[in-house]
């Protein structure tokens, strides 16, 4: 099983044997504890339940740190699922590193975006909007949102305004530079989602290999 | 900036760089593969601005060639800048010299730094 929970530490720059500049993130990736393993014949999925970060025993509910003493692992911060295929051989207890990820060339970043709140058409769905002068009264609103009596209603999924970010998005096919794994060190090509020290799942690409 | 970020960041400089300073005349010996060979280009110029700070830190060369005004970027730190020669230091009293793309001819002048 190829996947681990991170977290997003920052972004640098690192010269490729070229000599040209590669924008790279580096995340902190693993080490992970495989805390339950979820079967078909009892959750019905295949799945593996991560986790990420230690935290203080009495910073954790009880159920909780039943669930962990059940798996025997310490009490963590973060939680993940993933789904894996049904001959993995994860089980609970097994601690995963950043070595997982050596000899894999492209992976999938999930995470969730930086929130921009509530936002206005243009910012939001990059809609032109109107003239600032020449009197007109028509700046950074949205226009027309449909027809009249028919169809008379406004469609699903009309772009208005609202809420911006702050949404869970994958990124796909992240180019692996490099595996640090006795550091717990990966460095990816270009942007992943959200904030520096936000938490992140990695897994081996789906569609890139 | 996180301290293992920054690491990261410094594991790139390796170079020794000489001190150079805005409004000085530089050499830049760019190296240039061909195919599988590989050799020394010279970039002479003026130095109109430094940017950045640690492995992301570029600086600015402005050259006039064939009465064109051409400016090229290089990182400080990248593998592919060999050398930063000072041919002439220059006085300034500004940290950008952007001012010079509008000048030509003898009003583009710097005055030398006699130390």
């Amino acid at each position: 099983m190829k996947s681990l929970i991170g977290k997003k530490l920052g972004m640098t720059q690192i010269f490729d044997e070229e000599g040209r500049r590669v924008p790279v993130t580096v995340i902190e990736a693993g080490p992970c504890s495989v805390v339950q393993r979820k079967t078909t014949g009892t959750d019905g999925y295949e799945a593996v339940q991560l986790g990420f970060g230690a935290q203080k025993p009495e910073r954790v509910a009880k159920p909780l740190a039943g669930h962990f003493k059940k798996a025997g692992v310490g009490t963590l911060r973060e939680l993940r699922e993933v789904r894996v295929d049904a001959d993995d051989a994860a089980k609970a207890g097994d601690t995963l590193t950043a070595a997982v990820f050596e000899g894999v060339n492209f992976i999938d970043v999930l995470g969730v975006t930086k929130g921009k709140g509530f936002q206005g058409v243009m910012k939001r769905h990059n809609f032109s909007g109107g003239r600032e002068t020449h009197g007109s009264h028509f700046h950074r609103t949205t226009g027309s949102i449909g027809m009249k009596e028919k169809p008379g209603r406004v469609f699903k999924g009309k772009r208005m305004a609202g809420q911006m970010g702050s949404t869970g998005i994958t990124v796909q096919n992240v180019k692996v530079i490099q595996v640090r794994a006795a550091e717990n060190l990966i460095l990816v090509k270009g942007a992943v989602p959200g904030a520096n020290g936000t938490t992140l799942v990695l897994r081996e690409a789906l569609k890139r290999k | 900036m996180n301290p293992v970020v920054e690491k990261i960041g410094k594991e790139q400089c390796t170079k020794e760089i000489p001190a150079f300073n805005i409004g000085d005349t530089v050499n830049v010996h760019v190296k240039i593969r061909e195919g599988s060979k590989e050799r020394i280009q010279l970039y002479n110029g003026t130095v109109i601005a430094r940017e950045g700070a640690g492995v992301a830190e570029t600086f600015t060369v402005r050259r006039v060639a064939f009465g064109e005004g051409i400016e090229r970027v290089f990182p400080v730190q990248s593998p592919n800048v060999a050398q930063i020669e000072v041919v002439r230091s220059g006085k300034t009293r500004r940290a950008k010299l952007y001012y010079l793309r509008d000048l030509a001819g003898k009003k583009a002048r710097i005055k030398e730094r006699r130390v």
